[in-house]
């Protein structure tokens, strides 16, 4: 295991909180000093979504499109094809949410290097309920062939993940969040695209966890640990192309295998972990996410709570499923 | 190649023959041997189903064999059924879905406008009038008006048909030159089957500066092929080997006005 090392104060009173999205800006704005190709176009949100950093230090090069996120992404697609490396972005409900056959012809099948920056994803956006809520984009692109799909777990590895994509090549979606949110790394945490990373290791069950959702695990295999549990903690922030090595080595460890994520379950990032657990390791799989439902006003921490995806939700599903389910060993 | 490919779109590319003969050999500067040429004009289809016109046109003009327009929608084929860029050079796109073409040649129109100072290369579009339906189409007109993309040339294929039936039947267009001139445009409005008056439409739009320029191109659907002119019918398939025989002959001799060596095969 790679040395992974983590906000020292991770789990004080007073841990450093931020929106992942913030990162985005700053990483975005850090881009485009390294590279004149970069390009930034927005729907009418550039302070929501943090773009206004980069187009406060490179107006020439930032594109009001105003509310139309199809025209959004196949601007940017025309853009892709006269060199440059456009960056678009949105509520991730409108963008992947509106222009989803957009992305799929002008810049997945077209293979052009479209980053697509959904912000506002997950029930933690809180009282502009469900309509607003996005919870379904990680399953919209993760199905896109060519689509590189990334929900980092921090407002530090949101700067690293757009630097990474921003020199990928590839059309991309980046997944941010609204609210401010515990820094789990450090400024030297490794991120790499395609890389997942264990955050602490145990010997009862692995759990995975994408975004903000990982921070949630390590809480919960602290608290875990106080009863016993053994839970190895992996943050996925990159859900494709999936890290298959790494998740596999720990679920032939572990025999069990909890998913966590701010996003529907169903073909999210859970999907994509049984869709390979079953395929070459079939393994004791609880997903962990929006059950086939959609959000509702409410503040953040309701919601969380409510929809069982905060620490004590999660150690409660991780002792039932120990409870009922026995390690799973296998020989492959 | 319609016949060898058994389905395709009849209509649409009958009716653009001649925007495209003055497309590729007046309008565009292009080089089929060095398709990626910094200097090039910039060409992209909007409405993908009219396809088989520009790859006849991409063939004649060099960028490869004639023979190969035969393997159309086969398997393994560089022209696809619905062109992908990434297969066959000297596309700038990929489209089918309607819609999009006209956001992504202003997207390159714009970086040649404000990114690039590139002064002398332009972009075109061609643009189906059904296809002016799509919500994605007004949000492109509105973008290219703002920013008075005045390197950006569209055409619109004004045939009349779509697939259910006529335009105006469907979804009403007209007042189509009013609602393009509302939104910022340039508007020129032409015999779409008169070469010169598409060139010289194609010359005046890139002589206006200060706005983007769309030209309303009245067409024949099935143009030359009596039995398929103004037939909606015809949108969307392809002819069988005795009316591709028909056709051919027709096209070939002018409708019996001209003789032609190939013309009874």
């Amino acid at each position: 295991m790679s040395h992974y090392p983590l906000n020292p104060d991770l789990f004080s009173d007073d841990v450093a909180m931020e929106p992942i999205r913030a990162g985005f800006g700053r990483g975005l704005r850090a881009a485009g000093e390294a590279n004149d190709r970069i390009v930034a176009l927005c729907a009418d949100l550039t302070e929501s979504t943090q773009m206004h950093l980069f187009r406060d230090a490179f107006p020439k090069r930032f594109i009001e499109i105003g509310v139309a996120e199809q025209n959004l992404v196949t601007v940017a697609s025309g853009l892709a094809r006269a060199g440059k490396i456009p960056f678009t972005s949105s509520y991730a409900a409108f963008s992947p949410g509106r222009n989803w056959e957009q992305i799929r012809t002008t810049a997945a099948l077209n293979n052009q290097p479209v980053k697509i920056i959904g912000s506002h994803a997950g029930v933690s956006v809180g009282p502009d309920g469900a309509t607003h809520q996005m919870l379904e984009d990680i399953t919209l692109m993760r199905v896109l062939p060519n689509m590189v799909v990334i929900a980092p777990g921090d407002s530090i590895e949101a700067e690293k993940a757009t630097r990474a994509i921003a020199e990928n090549g590839k059309p991309s979606y980046l997944r941010l969040a609204r609210e401010k949110t515990p820094v789990l790394s450090v400024p030297e945490s490794p991120f790499e695209i395609g890389k997942a990373y264990v955050l602490r290791e145990g010997s009862d069950i692995s759990l995975l966890g994408t975004g903000t959702m990982t921070y949630q695990l390590l809480k919960a295999a602290e608290s875990l640990a106080e009863q016993g549990i053994s839970a190895e903690v992996v943050h996925v922030p990159t859900i494709k192309p999936l890290d298959n090595q790494t998740i596999l080595v720990s679920a032939r460890k572990t025999g069990r295998v909890l998913t966590a994520e701010e996003a529907q379950v169903n073909g999210g990032f859970g999907g994509a972990v049984a869709e390979l657990l079953s395929e070459q390791l079939p393994t004791p799989l609880k997903r962990v996410g929006m059950q086939d439902r959609f959000g509702e006003s409410g503040t953040p921490n309701e919601l969380l709570e409510y929809f069982g995806l905060t620490a004590d939700g999660i150690t409660k599903d991780v002792t039932e499923f120990i409870q009922n389910t026995s390690q799973y060993h296998q020989e492959y | 190649m319609l016949e060898a490919a058994g389905s395709g779109h009849s209509a649409g590319p009958l009716g653009l023959a001649d925007i495209f003969a003055a497309l590729y050999f007046n309008i565009l500067n292009f080089d089929p041997r060095n398709p990626d040429w910094s200097e090039r004009d910039v060409f992209f289809l909007s409405n993908g189903h009219t396809i088989p016109v520009q790859y006849a046109a991409m063939a004649e003009a060099g960028y490869f064999d004639k023979e190969e327009l035969l393997t159309l929608r086969k398997f393994g084929s560089r022209l696809q059924g619905h062109p992908e860029r990434e297969r066959l050079p000297g596309l700038e796109n990929t489209s089918g879905p309607l819609g999009s073409g006209l956001s992504q040649a202003a997207g390159y129109a714009y970086s040649l406008q404000y990114l690039d100072d590139s002064k002398h290369r332009f972009v075109y579009t061609v643009m189906g009038d059904g296809e002016l339906n799509e919500g994605n189409i007004w949000e492109a007109a509105m973008f290219a008006g703002k920013y008075k993309l005045s390197q950006l040339v569209a055409f619109i294929d004004r045939n009349n048909i779509q697939i259910d039936g006529s335009t105006e039947d469907v979804m009403p267009l007209e007042d189509l030159r009013g609602k393009w001139e509302a939104f910022g445009w340039h508007v020129l409005e032409i015999d779409g089957h008169n070469i010169e008056s598409v060139i010289d439409a194609a010359s005046m739009a890139r002589a206006i500066t200060n706005r983007p320029s769309v030209i309303i191109a009245h067409t024949i659907p099935g143009k030359g092929v009596d039995f398929m002119e103004y037939d909606y019918k015809w949108h969307g398939v392809a002819p069988s080997a005795d009316q591709a025989k028909q056709a051919l002959l027709k096209l070939r001799t002018l409708d019996g006005k001209i003789t032609h060596e190939g013309a009874g095969v």
